[in-house]
């Protein structure tokens, strides 16, 4: 196997990643959701923190795609 | 068929002077990224300047911009205490800069020939020095305020002694990768987004291109276009919000320790 054909199929194992982090951002997203609808009135001082686990949850799916990308075009 | 033409998304990223295509010749030089900066900072400061009237009831731009600094004032106050209001102006400003140049980035000016906006933003560079200052405040307020009782930040002082040893390396690198993670946050999430504009909107072209079926797929892909458009004005939105929230929490273990 040639190095771009490796490339290519490194880079799409990689992208699995994105996805696992999406399931994340949902999980997240939609566990504030089941919190907010049993307690509205706390879930407005509690939207920071959905933030801080948004980005959390996120950053390794970003981690994922820069991983793809330097796999997809190392030299 | 028609011959198929290489989908090259990075090139949006070039950076290059402004009115030529390569990067030579001096080490300073006005390129894209400095001109889109520029057009950031105007449409900042025309922004703020139209709400500055000090009316006792405010018009709807004053109302505007009064929402909008309230916002900011509002995410230090709440992560860092009464005293966040010192560090308001390097988290407005890192909030303000990174949502206008996302916003920016996103519009589509390429509508007039030429005028494709660059995404300031997308370039690591920038977003590494913003979170690199804000890593530089961190330290500096930490080490001000307490001297060397910063580093009992990275110490668990509840838990047993010998697992407190060994969290003080984890604790100590996870603050040492902030300034990475920060900065790449806004940078991939730009980034990204912008490639998958690029792809997509390739495949409108290359529809059209192929003529028959391919007008079918070229019109989901103008939908698919528009909407990731949308979602990418709200990511930068969200991405704005999360590097402002996480300087003002940063700062907030450096002013009261935990």
């Amino acid at each position: 196997m040639d190095l771009a054909t490796a490339q290519v199929i490194g880079a799409g194992l990689a992208a699995i990643g994105v996805g696992a982090a999406s399931a994340g951002v949902g999980f997240v997203f939609g566990s504030f959701l089941q919190g907010a609808l049993r307690n509205p009135s706390a879930a407005a001082s509690q939207t920071g923190t959905l933030y801080i686990g948004f980005a959390a949850a996120e950053l390794l799916g970003l981690m994922a795609f820069a991983v793809a990308m330097i796999i997809l075009y190392a030299r | 068929m028609a011959v198929q033409a290489k989908i090259d998304p990075m090139s949006q990223f070039m950076i290059h002077p402004v009115g030529s295509e390569t990067l030579t010749g001096s080490p300073f030089m006005f390129t894209n990224s400095s001109l889109w900066m520029m057009i950031v900072l105007a449409v900042i400061l025309v922004f703020m300047w139209g709400g500055l009237k000090r009316q006792i009831v405010p018009g709807r731009w004053q109302a505007a911009v009064e929402g909008y600094v309230g916002f900011c004032d509002n995410i230090t106050r709440s992560s860092i205490g009464p005293e966040g209001r010192k560090y308001l102006p390097w988290v407005f400003t890192a909030f303000t800069f990174i949502l206008f140049a996302n916003i920016i980035g996103a519009m589509p000016f390429a509508i007039i020939p030429g005028g494709h906006p660059f995404t300031v933003t997308s370039q690591f560079i920038v977003t590494g020095t913003m979170s690199l200052t804000s890593f530089a405040i961190v330290l500096a307020v930490g080490f001000w305020r307490h001297g060397l009782h910063f580093f009992s930040l990275f110490w668990a002082k509840d838990a047993p002694f010998i697992l407190a040893l060994f969290i003080f390396p984890i604790e100590l690198i996870s603050f040492l990768v902030r300034p990475f993670s920060l900065g790449l946050r806004p940078f991939i999430a730009m980034f990204a987004g912008h490639i998958l504009l690029d792809v997509f909107g390739n495949f409108v072209v290359q529809g059209i291109n192929a003529g028959g079926l391919g007008y079918a797929i070229s019109v989901l892909a103008f939908l698919f276009v528009t909407f990731v458009n949308a979602l990418e004005l709200l990511v930068g939105a969200i991405q704005a919000y999360v590097f402002a929230l996480l300087t003002a929490l940063y700062i907030n273990d450096a002013v009261n320790l935990h």
